[in-house]
C-alpha cells in the first residue's frame, strides 16, 4: 500500500482487490528472499547451533551441567515445553474455532496462524525429550508390542502427554495440509521446476470443481470440529502434569482452564508478533489490515482477561483454603527469591494486556510488536513460575533451595527459538502464508454485502429468497485455480 | 505376549489411585526411627553410601545439591527466640535431627506418575526403583513430598571410585549409570539374600535375621527394621517382630490419615501422614526439656 494513505480502520479488507492481485501477490511473497530473509535464516541457524551443541554436551554429561539438582528436577525444559505448547493452540483457535463461529476477518491471518500451531508443537515436543536423563530410551513411554511385555505406565500424565502431543501434530499438520490444497494448487499452475513437482503432488489433482470444494468444505468442517476438543485437552493434559500432582502450587484444580487461557493467551500474542512482521516483510498491508490486527488485539485482550480472573482465583482459593504449606508458597513467590519474575509475570500477564483496549496503542505497529513480545515474555515466565518456585519450597524444609538454570539450558531454550524461527522461515518461503481462495471468499462476501438482493441469499433469509431467487451463488474464488 | 495376556492384566493398569493400609503381601517391611535415640552421627548415612555403592559427588556438586544421601540427617535449628528466647545458648539445645530414608509409602505418590513404571510396589511392600526400566523424566522425584529420590546427574562412577576404591563396591547390587533415578531400597539386596537363604533352609525368615545397613550401624539403635505383616494378618505364619512391638506400643497404624494422640507417652508419628501417602516409617517424638 503507497504511503500517504490513510487507512480505512472500519474495513478488514478492501473489496477492490482483484482476485488475480491476490494471486500475485501471495506468489510473490514465495519467491526471491530478499537480504532480511536470509538474515532471518542465519539468527535462526545460529540460535540452533547453541541449542545443538549445549544439546550434546548434556548427551554425553548427564542432566549435571544444566544446574538441575535436588529438588529442581524440572525447570526451564518444562517450563518452556508448556510454553511452546501453549503457543501451538492460537492456530487452532484462529482456524478452527473462528471458523466455526464464521469470523471471517480470520482469512488472511488463520494460515501462518496454524502453521505456527504445528511448527511450535514440533519443537514443544523436543523439550520432553530433551529434559530425560536417558533420551534413547524415550520409545518406552509409547505402548508398542514388546516381547518383554512391559507396558508403559498409563496412569502417568506424561505418558498422556505423550499420546496428546502427537495427536494433537498429526491433526494440526492435517488440518494445514488440508486447508491448504486449493492454494496448492494456485502454486502448481504458477510454478516451475522442483517446485511444479512438488505442488503437483501435494495439491492432489485438485482442479477446483464443485464437488471436490463440496467434499473440501465438509472436509475442513469436519476437522475444525475435531481440532477444538482435542486443542482443549491437549492442553488440560499437559496442565495434568502439575496438577495430577501432589505438590503444593501444582496441586490446583483449577489449572486445566487456566492453561488453555494461558494458552490462547500467548498463542493469541504471537499472531500479533508474527502478523507485524509478515506485514512487513512481505509487504501484506492490503491482507493484514489494521482492522484485522485490531480484531486480534480485542480477542487477546479479552483472553488476557480470562486468564487473569483464573489467576486471581487460583491466589483466592489458595489464601482461603486450608493448606498452609500452599499459602506459604503463595507468599514466597510474592516475597522471596523468584519474587522480581512473579512481580513481573503479574504485571506483563495482566496489567500489560490494557494497552490493547486502547484503540491509539492498538493502531500504533511498533507498539503492538513490542506489546505482544513482552506479552510472551510475561507468558513464559508464568509457565517458569509455575514449575520453580514449587520445586524450590515444597513440604520438605530440608530441601528448600533456589536454583539459576546454568548456560546449557538458557542455550537450549534459545535454540528452541531458533529451530522454530527456522521451520517457519521455510515454511513462508515454500508455502503460501496468506490463503488466498479464503481472502478472495471474503472479498466476495465482504463485495456483495452492499448488494442487498445478495446478502440476502447469503445470510439465508429464506423468506427474502423465495420472493426474489437470485442468480448470484456459484462457488468463489475459482478463477486462480 | 499376546493380547490376550494384555486383557487379563488390564486390571493392574485400571486401578485408579494407589491404596493405602494393608496388602496381602509377603512381607510387610517397615521401620522405626525413634529420635529421642538419635544423635545425629550421620553414621546411617555412611553405611549406607558403602552398603548400596552410592556415588561420592565431592563438594562442588554437593552444594549444587546433587549429592546421593539415600539416607540424611537433616537438621533443624530452632527458632532463635523459641524457649525462652536465650539466642546465645541457640547451639547448645537447638539442633534437632531427623533422619529421612525412603519412606516406602503405601500409597506411594511416585508410582503413578512414573511414565515408564519403572517405579513399582513389590510383594514385599516395598516400594521398587528399576534402574533398568528408568528414563529419567524425575517426575517421581518432584513428586515425592519428602523429596527422598535422587538422580544420577553424572556418570559417577569413574570420579568416585578410582582404582582401586572399585574394589570396595557392594557386589551385590549395580553402579547406576547417569539418567537414572534411585532411592533408599530398606536394602532389598540383604532383603533378598536373607529369604534365598531362609528358602533353602527350608524355614521361616526370622526377625533380626538381618536388618538394613543403617539400622545395624546405628550406635544408639535408634533404627529399628522388620517385617510388620503379622500386625496386619493374623492368619501370617511370619513371626512378630521387635517393629510390630513399637508401632502397637505408640499406636501408629497403617492406611490411617491422622492419628489423634492425647497419651504423651505415646510418641508416635509418620512423617507428613495428612498427604495420605501412608508412609512405612513410624518416628517417635523427640521429647525435650523447655
Amino acid at each position: 500500500m503507497s504511503k500517504g494513505i490513510p487507512e480505512d480502520y472500519s474495513k478488514d479488507i478492501n473489496e477492490d482487490i482483484h482476485w488475480a492481485k491476490i494471486n500475485e501477490d501471495v506468489l510473490r511473497s514465495m519467491e526471491n528472499p530478499r537480504m532480511g530473509y536470509w538474515i532471518a535464516v542465519g539468527v535462526s541457524l545460529f540460535l540452533l547451533s547453541f541449542a545443538v551443541i549445549a544439546e550434546i554436551y548434556q548427551y554425553n554429561t548427564g542432566m549435571g551441567p544444566s544446574n538441575l539438582n535436588w529438588p529442581h528436577m524440572w525447570d526451564l525444559y518444562i517450563a518452556t515445553f508448556v510454553f511452546w505448547i501453549g503457543m501451538s493452540h492460537s492456530g487452532t483457535l484462529l482456524s478452527a474455532i473462528l471458523h466455526i463461529i464464521k469470523a471471517d476477518w480470520r482469512k488472511p491471518i488463520y494460515r501462518f496462524a496454524e502453521a505456527m500451531t504445528t511448527f511450535s508443537l514440533m519443537t514443544a515436543g523436543l523439550f520432553p525429550i530433551i529434559h530425560l536423563g536417558r533420551l534413547w530410551n524415550m520409545y518406552w513411554v509409547i505402548p508398542y508390542y514388546s516381547d518383554r511385555g512391559i507396558w508403559p505406565n498409563f496412569r502417568s500424565p506424561l505418558v498422556w502427554d505423550a499420546f496428546a502431543i502427537t495427536t494433537y501434530l498429526t491433526s494440526s499438520a492435517l488440518f494445514l495440509f488440508v486447508g491448504m490444497i486449493p492454494d496448492l494448487a494456485i502454486c502448481r499452475d504458477n510454478a516451475k521446476g522442483w517446485r511444479k513437482k512438488l505442488y503437483t503432488a501435494l495439491s492432489l489433482g485438485w482442479r477446483g470443481d464443485d464437488r471436490q470444494w463440496r467434499n473440501f468444505r465438509k472436509t475442513y468442517l469436519l476437522m475444525a470440529c475435531f481440532l477444538i476438543p482435542l486443542a482443549v485437552s491437549v492442553h488440560s493434559i499437559v496442565s495434568a502434569d502439575f496438577a495430577m500432582s501432589i505438590m503444593p502450587g501444582w496441586h490446583v484444580t483449577t489449572f486445566p482452564p487456566y492453561f488453555v487461557a494461558g494458552a490462547l493467551y500467548s498463542g493469541c500474542a504471537a499472531i500479533i508478533t508474527l502478523f507485524i512482521l509478515l506485514r512487513y516483510f512481505f509487504r501484506f498491508e492490503e491482507y493484514m489490515t489494521i482492522a484485522i490486527l485490531e480484531k486480534t488485539c480485542k480477542l487477546t485482550f479479552a483472553i488476557s482477561m480470562v486468564w487473569t480472573y483464573l489467576l486471581f482465583v487460583e491466589f483466592a482459593a489458595t489464601w482461603y483454603g486450608p493448606d498452609m504449606v500452599d499459602k506459604e508458597l503463595l507468599i514466597a513467590k510474592f516475597t522471596g527469591p523468584y519474587s522480581p519474575l512473579f512481580i513481573l509475570m503479574v504485571f506483563l500477564g495482566s496489567v500489560l494486556p490494557f494497552t490493547l483496549a486502547v484503540e491509539k496503542l492498538r493502531r500504533n505497529i511498533p507498539v503492538m510488536f513490542a506489546v505482544s513480545l513482552l506479552l510472551n515474555v510475561g507468558m513464559w515466565l508464568e509457565r517458569y513460575m509455575i514449575v520453580t518456585p514449587t520445586l524450590s519450597m515444597s513440604y520438605e524444609p530440608f530441601s528448600h533451595n533456589v536454583m539459576w538454570p546454568s548456560w546449557v539450558e538458557w542455550f537450549i531454550l534459545l535454540g528452541s527459538f531458533g529451530w522454530f524461527g527456522l521451520l517457519f522461515l521455510v515454511f513462508v518461503k515454500i508455502f503460501p502464508s496468506v490463503s488466498m481462495y479464503e481472502v478472495k471468499e471474503m472479498i466476495f462476501h465482504r463485495r456483495h454485502l452492499a448488494n442487498k438482493e445478495i446478502a440476502a441469499v447469503m445470510h439465508r433469509r429464506l423468506d427474502e429468497v423465495e420472493k426474489k431467487p437470485s442468480t448470484s451463488t456459484t462457488e468463489p474464488g475459482l478463477e486462480g485455480a | 505376549m499376546s493380547l490376550q495376556n494384555l486383557l487379563q492384566d488390564w486390571s493392574r493398569y485400571r486401578k485408579g489411585r494407589e491404596e493405602g493400609g494393608f496388602h496381602n503381601y509377603e512381607h510387610m517391611w517397615g521401620m522405626s526411627i525413634d529420635l529421642n535415640k538419635c544423635i545425629g552421627c550421620n553414621a546411617c548415612s555412611v553405611a549406607c553410601y558403602a552398603e548400596n555403592n552410592l556415588a561420592v559427588v565431592g563438594k562442588d556438586k554437593y552444594e549444587k545439591h546433587q549429592a546421593m544421601h539415600w539416607m540424611r540427617i537433616e537438621r533443624y535449628w530452632d527458632e532463635p527466640d523459641l524457649g525462652e528466647g536465650r539466642v546465645s545458648e541457640y547451639q547448645q539445645h537447638g539442633a534437632s535431627f531427623l533422619p529421612m530414608n525412603c519412606q516406602q509409602c503405601n500409597a506411594a505418590t511416585c508410582e503413578p506418575v512414573c511414565p515408564v513404571a519403572a517405579t513399582y510396589h513389590t510383594p514385599d511392600g516395598l516400594n521398587a526403583q528399576v534402574y533398568n526400566r528408568c528414563i529419567g523424566s524425575r517426575y517421581c522425584s518432584n513428586n515425592c513430598p519428602y523429596r527422598l529420590r535422587y538422580f544420577n546427574f553424572y556418570s559417577y562412577y569413574e570420579d568416585s571410585w578410582p582404582e582401586p576404591l572399585n574394589l570396595q563396591l557392594n557386589p551385590d547390587l549395580s553402579v547406576r549409570d547417569k539418567g537414572v533415578m534411585e532411592k533408599c531400597t530398606f536394602c532389598v539386596q540383604r532383603i533378598r539374600t536373607a529369604k534365598d537363604k531362609a528358602q533353602r533352609e527350608h524355614r521361616q525368615l526370622q526377625d533380626g535375621e538381618f536388618t538394613t545397613a543403617c539400622a545395624q550401624t546405628c550406635p544408639t539403635s535408634a533404627i529399628v527394621f522388620g517385617d510388620m505383616l503379622k500386625m496386619y494378618d493374623p492368619n501370617s505364619t511370619n513371626p512378630s517382630s521387635k517393629v510390630i512391638e513399637l508401632w502397637e506400643e505408640h499406636q501408629v497404624e497403617l492406611g490411617v490419615t491422622e492419628q489423634e494422640k492425647h497419651n504423651p507417652k505415646i510418641r508416635g508419628y509418620r512423617v507428613l501422614e495428612h498427604l495420605n501417602t501412608d508412609p512405612c516409617i513410624m518416628f517417635l517424638d523427640r521429647v525435650r526439656e523447655v
